[in-house]
């Protein structure tokens, strides 16, 4: 299988590569795929919750070359956006800037579903923290 | 010294043409290209007596006699002839054979062709070292048995069966044993008088000869095996396979059938040496690796590892200056990582973290320390890559993480 140079790039000089602390009450986790299936993908962002602008983004990706150049070009992707830009990007786009051939279109497919997880999780972190709602619905 | 680069090291996948085996092949080709069944001028004799000289090789490769040997396209071919061909000739006595779980896919999608009409096909299970039991093979034999299959070594773990006791076994129920020998030949001693065999499915290209010839030994006393015939035309050998016979194939199947006889001791050490180097280095530098199958009863030249928490793909991705393959999901066309491994119990998790090393006759020592310094530095990097290796390093157990909902932990 031939690999596009950009997959090759991101595989070789992976972007935002490392962790957030995840307790950090502006840092979204989302951890997605499972190791059964071969592809395991962790994105975390660090959000400005006053602009809602992500301000950091940290991959960690265990999986194929395109598995993790797509979750390379995800980080730098949503970083420097709003959550609600960040939240319309998607796989198409990602198959599109790696040319992702068929079989590893899940790759990107994966990728949004993480960039999705990490958001979730950082928008549920603040209405447990947000003092008027009801800190009942706690994990 | 310097190294050139790439470097292969996949020799269960195939083996480059030996240097004296070409040279011998050469000329078969323009000058001497007579067809072997031309009976009646010089150039079909001297064709056929370059056929019968290379039967000789092959069959005192593996203690049989010329006679026994039928030149075929390939193993896929003789196994398709062994087990379709014995099926068909024993319909009357019985419906049964019995194979097992590794075998490769050219047993396998025979098998499962049999039992599309009406053969019955007990797929024996395989134990944590690759190998079968020979309780639940006795326990399988029904008195409408009429084959057993079961591979010499398997080509992605390269372990060894029990062929002997197989064949022992076999023997005392009057069952024909058919082996897919295309691993160890010319690798291990193989005999079919000792082992008991009474077909074995041999190629050229996995012992430094040419593709696209094979052959398969069809043993004619104690008992006479009869086939029915896949292919049907002149009635070539001796009617099991009909067709010309391809000379320059068969030519350098037995030059290397011969080189193999005369170096096997020698290049077996050798390259168990090697081997085991590898190892070493990898298992001395690194942790959460796992070999995959008996390391007792492997062949000599064959390492299959588990590298924890690094996908398969994206290793050889990393190592793309070294010719090796996977187990992961990535690397075959179906998405299913390999149905070896699971078979082995190697969960879905290590078995996509799989690689495996085939060394062969022209590697050298040099190559080995490159492959194992490059793996470990790639598989280092890899794991600082991967979530999993964080989690797994944190102490979390990820057998017990809910991976469909993981996200909202």
């Amino acid at each position: 299988m031939a690999y596009s140079d950009k997959v090759v790039d991101h595989y070789e000089h992976p972007r935002n590569v490392g962790s957030l602390p995840k307790d950090d009450p502006n840092v979204g986790t989302g951890l997605v795929g499972a190791p059964e299936c071969g592809d395991v993908m962790r994105l975390q962002m660090k959000i400005n919750p006053e602009t809602q602008v992500i301000e950091e983004a940290k991959f960690k990706t265990f999986g194929c070359g395109s598995a993790i150049a797509s979750s390379s070009l995800a980080t730098e992707w949503v970083k420097g956006k709003t959550v609600s830009e960040a939240l319309a990007i998607s796989n198409t786009d990602i198959v599109r800037e790696l040319s992702l051939p068929p079989v590893k279109i899940h790759c990107s497919v994966l990728a949004e579903d993480a960039i999705k997880a990490a958001i979730e999780d950082w928008k549920k972190k603040k209405e447990v923290s947000a003092p008027a709602a009801n800190a009942t619905a706690g994990n | 010294m310097a190294i050139k680069l790439p470097i292969y090291m996949d020799y269960h996948a195939t083996t480059p043409v030996d240097q004296r085996v070409v040279e011998t092949m050469l000329p078969y080709f323009h000058e001497k290209f007579g067809n072997a069944a031309s009976r009646n001028h010089s150039f079909g004799w001297t064709a056929e007596e370059a056929v019968e000289n290379a039967r000789a090789q092959i069959a005192s490769l593996i203690n049989a006699s010329p006679k026994e040997i039928i030149f075929t396209s390939g193993a896929t071919e003789s196994n398709n002839l062994a087990i379709k061909g014995a099926a068909e000739m024993y319909r009357e006595k019985g419906n049964h054979i019995i194979t097992q779980v590794i075998e490769h896919k050219a047993v396998l999608d025979t098998c499962k062709r049999l039992e599309k009409y009406g053969y019955e096909v007990t797929y024996l299970p395989v134990g944590k070292d690759g190998r079968i039991d020979l309780d639940d093979l006795r326990k399988a034999i029904t008195n409408k048995t009429i084959l057993i299959s079961i591979m010499y070594a398997n080509n992605e773990i390269g372990v060894i069966q029990p062929v002997q006791e197989i064949g022992k076994i076999a023997k005392e129920h009057g069952i024909l044993f058919h082996s897919d020998a295309v691993q160890a030949l010319g690798k291990i001693p193989i005999d079919v008088q000792k082992d008991n065999l009474d077909m074995i499915s041999l190629t050229a290209h996995k012992l430094y000869g040419p593709k696209g010839c094979g052959a398969l030994y069809v043993r004619r006393r104690n008992p006479r095996v009869q086939l029915s015939a896949q292919i049907d035309g002149g009635g070539h050998e001796r009617g099991m396979r009909s067709g010309t016979l391809n000379v320059p194939g068969i030519v350098g199947f037995g030059k290397a059938a011969e080189l193999c006889q005369q170096e096997m001791a020698t290049e077996s050490a050798r390259l168990s040496g090697l081997r085991d180097r590898l190892k070493d280095a990898i298992f001395g530098k690194l942790d959460e690796v796992y070999i995959n199958g008996s390391m007792t009863h492997r062949l000599p030249h064959n390492i299959n590892i588990s590298f924890a928490f690094v996908e398969g793909e994206s290793l050889l991705m990393g190592i793309n200056d070294i010719a090796v393959s996977s187990g992961s999901a990535c690397t075959s066309a179906t998405l299913e990582p390999s149905y070896v491994l699971k078979a082995l119990g190697v969960g879905e998790d290590l078995a996509h973290t799989s690689i495996r090393f085939g060394l062969g006759r022209f590697n050298t020592l040099e190559e080995v320390d490159y492959v194992s310094s490059r793996v470990i530095e790639v598989v280092e990097r890899l794991r600082e890559l991967s979530p999993l290796y964080e989690m797994a390093k944190e102490g979390i157990d990820l057998s017990k993480l809910n991976w469909k909902t993981a996200a909202e932990h």
